[in-house]
């Protein structure tokens, strides 16, 4: 159970502190100050113990939240408030910043009371929260009993993400599928490791309380129904299905549905919220292939040619690409040509950025380096570290595809027809590193 | 960092600099730096030269980069281009680049030992001090190597500047430190000590550190400087306090040079020559007069700077310790300080006192600050300060104020802080121990002592209390009555458990006939702790179970109910089944009288006082030596040993109680059955015998442990050719805490010193010996002719401020210098009877006082240098040896003939040899071996 939880600027000054158990003393905010966000070698754990208590913390920008415990906590559930706490912050006030953090010690403290009690984690539902924790003054909390009142049902009641009688005039559902996707490379292309993250992001505007249903092409669904390739959309990589290693839900996704029928079916939260989160490791479509070539001309020289090709159908449209490659220490100065995009070399990086603003599929581009190197008396040799990548494509890495998403309000008079659908893929790069 | 004047201000370093103090995070900081960084190298590769000042510029963002905590792995090359350059500023820089990262780069390292030796060859007296301070920060061995010959000559050269001067003396001292076997002062010696009479007083206070530490080395060397410093001082002290000008610090007249001088006379003796020790007596005078005069200033600075001369004269009059009128007013100054209100002068008046207490001459005088002491002990606020006030009530301890300073120590001990705590029970136990007259304060002392801090109590401690009870009659009930009592309290330290089942066991019929502490509640009680305590004391309260079986034939069922419980007769632990076992046997098999006997009353422990300490005790009166005395009843306490194991079988028990023949009382002697005769475990066997008292230990021996109390452990280890022998002692400090002034003296007594033994000493000691570390000392010995006696070593230390005296024979004997002899029968007898002259030969017949085995023997014999002959003698059991004892005046031949006699354990030990001293030296010592 969480004793305690403070909020630090990057000084190391608190913002917030709020300790809820009384084996958490004062000095617990000292010690983390000194021996993490002040250590003289950088703390890379994010777990820390400083006699025989715990601390659990997260950075958002410059500022650090730490939880601290004495007892033998479940780490998990830790850090999955603390990053609840980062999004409902978020969501009441943006950006995370020692600012905003200032101007909103009330709220914070508020939210803090509500979320956690005596240790343990509550309802943490932005959307739960912001019924009965608002951001307007005195007056315009001003309820009525009966309002209050179905506030307390609905916290406490069976589905406390939502409330009832939300009434649109428009139903409409946005869903999002944003997909991160990690790849270490050998220098001669061989995969060494890959992966994607990805989550489903929903943004609901719907009236009643409906139940909806959602469908992909999971590999297990797929081969049950026995009936695969029939499919609205063929995949362009002719591949029909895919498996999931492993996903996790909103809490208002009925998991025994899931477990017996592996249907996903739900009564969704007003507002904007993650619906899944999963991880596929097999068949990932590398949206892009690194093929770097080094070369050291004496001591004093150093040739980098880099080309990067794009695997993906060439009516689809690459953004934001940044290849970042690394220079030695002793750099002292570089000249770099380019066929397409800005190159250029960041001293204070240590690297040679490489930026390209649109890419289509399917094409390849290449850039050549001549690094200048100092003579040092140093004998370490380069270590040479892996060539990194940033991008964005609009499909999903992992080859996941929305199947359907249906609608059913059977109190009210609007079907699955009359509900506003709209489905977009999203593919980044996570860490994406080639070495060479 | 170099000053940024307005002409020579670096803008771009002052921005940087600002830059990274702006930083917001640590990311931002390590932004900027390796945007820096990469300038830099860009600026350095370039083709066009630097200037002089963007290369100052650039070196100086590289050393504050560094000095930030990044590598620099470059650079070096223009920091060695800047020592070239003619202006201050840019040699500066070079220089500070240089002394922070040194590179071990070996071409760099001669281009800058080239550009230290064109600026020390310089006329220009900064760039000379420049180039001495790298060589001084630097340090390293390579330096010393290069500059070592050349900075003495700069030192005394008549045409050096001053400050050069006090640079060059600093700059060799620090040399000397890393490297004093390359820093060779030789002709310089005379020219470096007149250094001391300098016009120029930074010069004088220079040369003194350097002196201080070179005369510590060779003290014979710089012995001139003493008269130069009296006199020197003696100006200081007498100078008006405006005389001296720049060296006069808050109207103090020079402090920093008088305490150096103060401190260098303390590595010498007094001064021989009256009139120089005339002058430095006046000199101490005038500055514990101008102790008493009223301050001239208020400032805190003035008063420091007096006190510090002050505590320096203080200290060198207790190191001289000749002077009583001295002593006594330095005694009365420091007792003013120690109610001063400073924390500072409080503590160092307790120091400085501690030390003061153990000369002869101001003992009295300290002992009159007592109830000051006492308070400070108990009320100073500084865990550091009540630390020195209970070293100094330990210092200032003797038998008339023993029991009021033992009684405060341990009132305060319950109190007192953890880490000091350790050192504060051996205190009190030693002085409870030391002082005691009357023995029921001395085991109402230990047993306070254990129960209020059990835990730092050692093994020695209780065993001596458990000694002196057995051996004192008259305590024996008043002891058994406060055990029993402490006893009663519901948490008890498992020490007093083990006190209270040794002294239950054997004394508690003392107090069974009161109904409160009847047998069966005696019992009980013991029994109640036995689940809380560790294996050997439950071994020992078993024990302690069958001796009340004796005692009290009623507790005879219910102790055999426990000895025959599963939880005693099938424990896990060998020992304690083993005791349940053979207890409950005994008990229940045994009569009544064969039981009285078996577990008899413990006799009394023999009174052992080693027969050196006797006569050094006769020599110098009875309080000189009461520390040598406690420390040998320390040592032999822990023979005690026995008391865990005692009655671990009944063969043991039986023979415990038969008192040891031996003269000078050693332990009680090993049961028979474990000489074992197995070979291998042979020599342990034979040499293993602790109890063995000083030299004689030694006869058949080479190694071994010397000596050991709770404070030091010696050892030793020799070796013998022909009339040479190496000795080498390892000195160990067995506590956590230094030693200091730690010196060691050979003596050779009376006429062994003119002509018989030539002893000297190998290397000297460092003064101090850091808690747990061993120090060695190598004496080589050379045998001239003959002798008796043996050397003595005296070893002096200070232990937390008191003195310890230590005098020990070294165990050299005669027969150190055998040279074994191999011959046949006929010979044997052939030479036996040439050396027939009723004079040559010398005869003893004695008591066996260790089994007689054979084996054990002939390793002795053989231990002891000569050849063993085998088959010589007609009748197998007799021993015949021959050698010959190498002098450097002549050879000596022995002859020895032993022969035991197994039905009445005697010896009959013959020995002849060509001259009668030493047949009859030879004698005496053999006939104690066997």
């Amino acid at each position: 159970m969480i004793g305690g939880l403070f909020i630090y600027n990057h000084k190391g000054e608190v913002l917030i502190s709020r300790v809820y158990r009384d084996d958490i003393g004062r000095n617990a905010v000292d010690a983390f100050r000194v021996n993490v966000i002040h250590a003289r070698q950088q703390v890379r754990s994010p777990v820390t113990n400083i006699a025989r208590t715990s601390f659990f913390h997260v950075k958002r920008s410059n500022i650090w939240l730490a939880a601290v415990t004495k007892q033998n906590v479940n780490a998990a559930m830790v850090f999955e408030f603390l990053y609840k706490m980062c999004d409902v912050m978020t969501a009441y006030f943006g950006k995370i910043s020692e600012e905003n953090i200032k101007n909103n010690f009330v709220l914070i403290y508020e939210l803090l009371d509500e979320i956690l009690d005596f240790g343990y984690p509550q309802n943490s539902e932005t959307g739960a929260l912001k019924t009965f924790i608002t951001q307007q003054g005195i007056k315009g909390q001003h309820q009525t009993k009966e309002e209050q009142s179905q506030i307390t049902s609905q916290v406490t009641g069976q589905i406390g993400w939502r409330r009832e009688g939300i009434k649109y005039r428009r139903n409409e559902l946005f869903l999002d599928v944003l997909e991160s996707v990690n790849l270490l490379m050998s220098p001669q292309g061989q995969v060494l490791s890959a992966h994607v993250s990805g989550r489903v992001v929903m943004k609901s505007y719907l009236s009643g309380m409906p139940e909806c249903k959602f469908g992909m092409n999971d590999k297990i669904v797929i081969d049950k129904q026995g009936k695969g390739g029939t499919t609205d959309e063929p995949g362009k990589s002719g591949k029909q299905s895919i498996a999931i290693d492993d996903c996790t839900f909103h809490q208002c996704v009925r998991l025994s549905k899931f477990d017996s029928e592996r249907s996903i079916s739900f009564i969704p939260p007003d507002g904007e919220y993650e619906l899944m989160r999963y991880r596929t490791t097999k068949d990932i479509i590398l949206p892009f292939r690194v093929i770097p070539l080094v070369r050291e001309v004496g001591r004093t020289k150093l040739e980098v040619k880099v080309v990067i090709k794009s695997n993906f159908k060439p009516s689809l449209l690459a953004q934001k690409i940044e290849v970042r490659i690394p220079t030695p220490l002793n750099t002292s100065g570089v000249q770099v040509i380019c066929m397409k995009g800005k190159a250029k070399y960041k001293a204070s990086e240590n690297a040679i950025v490489w930026k390209i603003k649109r890419m289509a599929g399917m094409k390849e581009s290449q850039i050549s380096a001549e690094i200048e190197l100092l003579p040092t008396n140093d004998k370490k040799k380069w270590a040479r570290p892996p060539i990194s990548m940033k991008f964005q494509v609009p499909f999903a890495p992992s080859g996941l595809k929305v199947r359907y998403l249906k609608v059913f309000e059977s109190k009210l008079n609007y079907s699955d027809h009359d509900v506003i659908k709209w489905v977009r893929y999203i593919g980044r790069s996570g860490i994406y590193e080639t070495r060479c | 960092m170099p000053a940024v004047s307005k002409g020579d201000g670096m803008r771009g370093l002052a921005v940087f600099i600002s830059d990274i103090r702006n930083c917001k995070s640590k990311e931002a900081e390590i932004k900027r730096i390796n945007k820096e960084l990469a300038n830099i190298r860009s600026k350095f590769k370039g083709d066009k030269a630097l200037d002089g000042y963007s290369k100052k510029k650039y070196v100086c963002k590289l050393l504050f980069i560094f000095l930030l905590g990044h590598d620099i792995d470059f650079g070096h090359m223009e920091a060695v281009n800047l020592l070239s350059s003619n202006k201050y500023t840019e040699k500066q820089i070079g220089y500070l680049f240089i002394s922070v990262l040194v590179n071990s780069n070996s071409e760099l390292i001669r281009l800058i030992n080239n550009a230290i030796k064109n600026d020390l060859s310089s006329r220009n007296p900064t760039f000379m001090c420049l180039a001495l301070h790298c060589i001084a920060n630097v340090g390293s061995r390579e330096m010393a190597e290069a500059f070592a010959g050349e900075i003495p000559r700069i030192l005394v050269a008549g045409d050096t500047m001053d400050s050069v001067k006090q640079s060059a003396a600093l700059c060799l001292l620090r040399l000397y430190k890393t490297s004093p076997d390359l820093v060779l002062m030789g002709e310089w010696t005379s020219r470096v000590v007149h250094l001391l009479n300098d016009q120029h007083m930074g010069v004088v206070t220079a040369a003194i550190s350097l002196i201080t530490c070179l005369s510590q080395k060779n003290p014979d060397e710089f012995k001139t400087c003493v008269s130069l410093a009296v006199s020197r001082l003696s100006r200081i002290v007498s100078s008006a306090s405006t005389d001296l000008q720049d060296y006069t610090y808050y109207f103090v007249p020079a402090p920093w040079l008088s305490c150096k001088l103060l401190r260098l006379l303390q590595c010498y003796p007094p001064p021989e020559d009256g009139a120089v020790k005339g002058r430095l007596v006046e000199c101490l005078e005038t500055i514990l007069n101008k102790a008493q005069e009223p301050p001239k200033s208020k400032k805190v600075q003035h008063s420091n700077a007096k006190n510090a001369i002050l505590f320096e004269a203080i200290s060198l009059i207790i190191h001289y310790d000749s002077e009583p009128n001295l002593l006594v007013r330095a005694c009365n100054q420091l007792g003013q300080f120690l109610q001063h209100r400073e924390t500072n002068l409080r503590y160092l008046a307790l120091e400085s006192m501690c030390t003061l207490a153990s000369s002869e001459f101001s003992h009295e005088a300290v002992k009159t600050h007592i109830e000051t002491v006492i308070n400070a002990l108990k009320t100073e606020r500084d865990v550091s300060v009540r630390q020195r006030a209970a070293d100094l009530l330990y210092a200032m301890c003797d038998r008339s104020n023993a029991k009021q300073i033992v009684a405060e120590m341990l009132s305060y001990l319950e109190t007192a802080d953890y880490s000091i705590r350790e050192e504060m029970v051996l205190k009190v136990a030693i002085l409870a121990e030391k002082y005691a007259v009357d023995y029921s304060w001395y085991v109402d002392t230990i047993l306070n002592l254990i129960r209020i801090a059990g835990d730092y109590v050692s093994e020695e401690v209780w065993y001596r209390v458990i000694q002196i009870v057995i051996n004192r009659d008259d305590v024996q009930g008043y002891a058994a009555k406060t055990v029993f009592e402490a006893l009663q309290a519901p948490a008890c330290h498992e020490n007093m458990v083990k006190v209270g089942g040794y002294i239950l066991g054997e004394f508690g019929n003392l107090i069974a006939g009161d109904p409160r502490s009847s047998p069966l509640v005696q019992f009980n009680l013991l029994h109640s702790k036995f689940h809380l305590c560790s294996v050997p004391t439950r071994a020992l309260l078993l024990s302690a179970y069958i001796k009340f079986i004796n005692l009290f034939p009623e507790t005879k069922s219910t102790i055999q109910e426990v000895l025959r419980s599963d939880s005693q007769i099938r424990n896990s632990d060998v020992e304690l089944q083993q005791r349940a076992v053979e207890y409950l046997k005994l008990s229940s098999i045994a009569s009544t009288d064969v039981l009285a006997t078996v577990l008899e009353e413990m006799p009394p422990f023999p009174e052992r006082e080693s027969s050196i300490l006797a006569k050094l005790k006769k020599k110098k009166g009875p309080g000189a030596v009461s520390v040598n005395e406690l420390e040998e009843g320390k040592r032999e306490g822990g023979e005690l040993n026995g008391g865990g194991e005692r009655g671990g079988d009944s063969s043991a028990i039986a023979s415990t109680p038969s008192p040891s023949a031996d003269l000078l009382g050693l332990r009680a002697g090993p049961p028979v059955t474990a000489a074992a005769p197995s070979a291998g475990s042979l020599l342990v066997d034979v040499f293993s015998e602790a109890g063995r008292s000083g030299a004689l230990r030694f006869v058949c021996k080479n190694n071994g442990v010397l000596f050991e109390n709770q404070l030091l452990q010696i050892g030793i280890k020799s070796e013998y050719r022909q009339n040479l022998g190496r000795m080498y002692l390892f000195y160990g400090n067995k506590t956590s805490v230094q030693f200091v002034t730690f010196t060691t003296t050979v003596t050779c007594p009376g006429e062994l010193q003119s002509h018989i033994l030539h002893i000297h000493t190998w290397n000297s000691l460092e003064p101090l010996i850091e808690g747990g570390a061993q120090v060695q000392q190598v004496i080589n010995i050379e045998c001239l002719t003959d002798f008796s006696d043996a050397p003595l070593l005296n070893i002096k230390f200070r232990y937390g401020g008191a003195l310890q005296n230590l005098t020990l024979k070294l165990p050299v004997t005669i027969n150190k210098f055998f040279q074994p002899t191999e011959m046949a029968s006929h010979d044997f007898f052939q030479r036996w009877k040439q050396l027939s002259l009723p004079q040559q030969e010398a005869q003893k017949i004695f008591k066996a006082n260790h089994a007689m085995d054979t084996e054990v023997l002939k390793a002795k014999l053989l231990g002891l240098g000569m050849a063993l002959l085998e088959n010589v003698d007609p009748n197998p059991e007799n021993f015949v040896c021959a050698g010959v004892i190498q002098t450097k005046a002549q050879q000596v031949g022995s002859l020895l003939r032993l022969e035991p006699n197994a039905q009445a354990q005697m010896y009959r030990l013959t020995v002849r040899s060509s001259k009668d001293t030493v047949s009859k030296r030879l004698c005496e010592l053999l006939a104690e071996q066997f």
